[in-house]
């Protein structure tokens, strides 16, 4: 092997076990005896006291539901607005407002949090005192600044997949009679389906982990589970918080094999579809 | 009258996604700026009106740069925007230098392996980003993993104090930025031309000769787009320094945070907000111009 080549695989392999050892100690961790969260206690471990502690949590349970209500309404506005706009960035053309548009469809991407989150609640705070909506500060204002910021990711994610199709398909339909209408609900949306489940996955992913945000737009009593999670550890390290970790890791890994199956599955048969219809053809 | 439908139907699709941007993006920050003159007062909102109207007549407009000038007369303020731009830019560097040769072997190994090994960068960015900077507490601390295997290892013999250090906020970062260095860069070194490399390596070039005439000047675009995704976040960053950081130097997230709830000083905060955007003005809009270029490549 080229030095080159070791050089850059040695620094691959470093790289990897570098983003995984945090996340095998929460799960090894999670299983230890002692309140101490880094000195194992062999003498009583494994233990699945944390996770039962976890369990009968009020205030962590309470949190996860509602942050799993905020993240799929959010995901699910962040689809709809980010469908719209990565749509017309990528097929309109010149139009006016294009690069206003296309500029602020790309800031939120690297805006500091804090300054987003900041922001947002001025703008709440003002909303109130003019128009009276949304009063107060909670779950609402919430979900709004989620879909606010993860529909920029799904524009991004919708306009390259739409770059990436030539608009041959779409033109063809026209030149047949179909309305726009039409054309976008049987050509375009389909093709971009594999970017709108990514871009809602991604935009759960971003809202169900967002802490600065929600904790400057949140109100009293409506706590989010990484403003819980940020309480606790602030404190401290707290073994049943390595108990959630490793919960939410098990649900990402299986939910990433499982997809990856299917998306194997759905390319085999695939591949067979254009089997018969090449053998059908000659 | 399809014409008429097919051209109200594109502005509606226009329209939507712009006007929320304008009310949830733009309009906030013209709020931030405006509050930014505006002069604390003890209240709910906690600042003074910059327009006083009398029977609808404008009557004095108050703009108060009292905020800016204590943002540069107050040292804390100024060491703490030199600190933020100091740990952001050294993280970044630390990214790149790991971030690159990773990317380059993924570009470079077999197609199958390649699939896989994207999804293992990518897939530690699914979990929380909160419990994965949590989890460096319990490695760094004094007691804590690393401690305890170099010790019984025998290469030290009393505990290096890592938590609460500027090192501990450069692991942080580049730990949960390095997929978003990666991936710009992967992005970049997969669409090179090899022959090229070829070419050189039968006209007698060394294989380093080789990389750093032709490669690294190609991966440029990747290095500036990863590097901006790194850089501009991590200026502002709050979560990762207030779990891992010094307590004796905080970074502006944190100060703008601090005066916000801390403080309840709103105009203060904002002024903050300002300033660092000031400060990002330029990279963010490189980063647009990257961004944008990528995207319409495809065309």
């Amino acid at each position: 092997m080229k030095p080159q080549g070791l050089f850059s695989r040695t620094a691959l392999v470093f790289g990897l076990v570098f983003l995984y050892v945090p996340i095998l100690s929460m799960v090894v961790f999670s299983f230890n005896n002692s309140r101490l969260v880094t000195v194992w206690d062999s003498a009583n471990s494994p233990t699945l006291k944390w996770y039962s502690a976890l369990m009968s949590n009020d205030q962590i349970l309470g949190a996860a539901w509602l942050s799993i209500k905020i993240a799929m309404i959010s995901a699910t506005g962040a689809v709809i607005l980010g469908t719209l706009a990565g749509v017309a960035l990528a097929r309109f053309g010149a139009f006016r407002g294009r690069a206003l548009l296309a500029g602020m469809t790309t800031a939120p991407l690297v805006m500091p949090e804090v300054i987003t989150g900041l922001s947002l609640l001025l703008l709440f705070v003002a909303l109130e005192q003019t128009v009276g909506y949304p009063s107060g500060r909670g779950p609402l204002t919430i979900t709004l600044a989620h879909i606010t910021f993860c529909m920029a990711y799904v524009t991004v994610v919708v306009q390259s997949r739409l770059v990436g199709f030539d608009e041959s398909l779409e033109e063809a339909a026209m030149d047949l009679g179909a309305r726009p209408a039409k054309v976008f609900f049987r050509i375009t949306l389909p093709l971009i389906v594999p970017a709108l489940v990514s871009g809602w996955l991604l935009a759960f992913t971003l809202s169900w982990d967002d802490l600065v945000i929600s904790q400057f737009v949140a109100g009293p009593g409506s706590s989010t589970l990484p403003m819980v999670i940020f309480s606790k550890v602030r404190l401290g390290v707290s073994p049943d918080v390595n108990a959630l970790a490793t919960i939410m890791v098990l649900i990402v890994a299986s939910g990433i094999v499982v997809s990856s199956l299917w998306m194997r599955y759905q390319n085999k048969r695939r591949e067979r579809d254009m089997r018969l219809a090449a053998s059908a053809n000659l | 009258m399809p014409r008429f439908s097919a051209h109200a139907g594109r502005r509606i699709v226009i329209a939507i996604p712009t006007v929320w941007l304008i009310v949830l993006f733009l309009i906030p920050f013209i709020i931030v700026f405006k509050i930014s003159f505006s002069e604390v007062r003890l209240a709910m909102p906690p600042f003074a009106p910059l327009l006083e109207w009398l029977d609808g007549k404008l009557v004095a407009i108050k703009l108060n740069f009292a905020n800016y000038a204590f943002l540069f007369t107050d040292a804390l303020y100024v060491s703490s925007y030199l600190y933020s731009l100091k740990v952001a830019a050294i993280s970044t560097v630390f990214c790149l230098l790991l971030g690159y040769p990773m990317a380059y072997a993924i570009a470079r190994s077999s197609p199958t392996s390649r699939s896989v090994l994207l999804m293992l960068i990518v897939l530690p960015f699914w979990t929380s980003f909160l419990l994965r900077v949590y989890a460096w507490i319990g490695l760094l601390k004094s007691n804590g993993v690393i401690n305890n295997v170099l010790m019984s290892l025998g290469i030290i013999h009393e505990p290096i104090t890592m938590l609460q250090t500027d090192f501990a906020v450069y692991i942080g970062i580049v730990y949960s930025y390095l997929p978003f260095m990666i991936l710009p860069l992967y992005a970049n070194l997969e669409k090179h031309d090899l022959t090229l490399i070829e070419a050189a390596a039968d006209l007698g070039a060394r294989p380093i000769t080789a990389f750093l005439r032709i490669t690294l000047p190609q991966s440029l675009p990747g290095i500036i787009a990863g590097s901006l995704l790194v850089f501009i976040p991590a200026v502002g960053e709050y979560v990762i320094p207030s779990l891992l950081g010094r307590t004796d130097q905080l970074m502006i997230g944190r100060i703008l945070s601090d005066e916000f709830f801390e403080n309840r000083d709103w105009p203060v905060a904002s002024a903050v907000a300002i300033f660092m955007l000031g400060l990002l003005v330029v990279p963010i809009m490189l980063f647009q111009h990257f961004e944008k270029r990528t995207l319409e490549a495809g065309k």
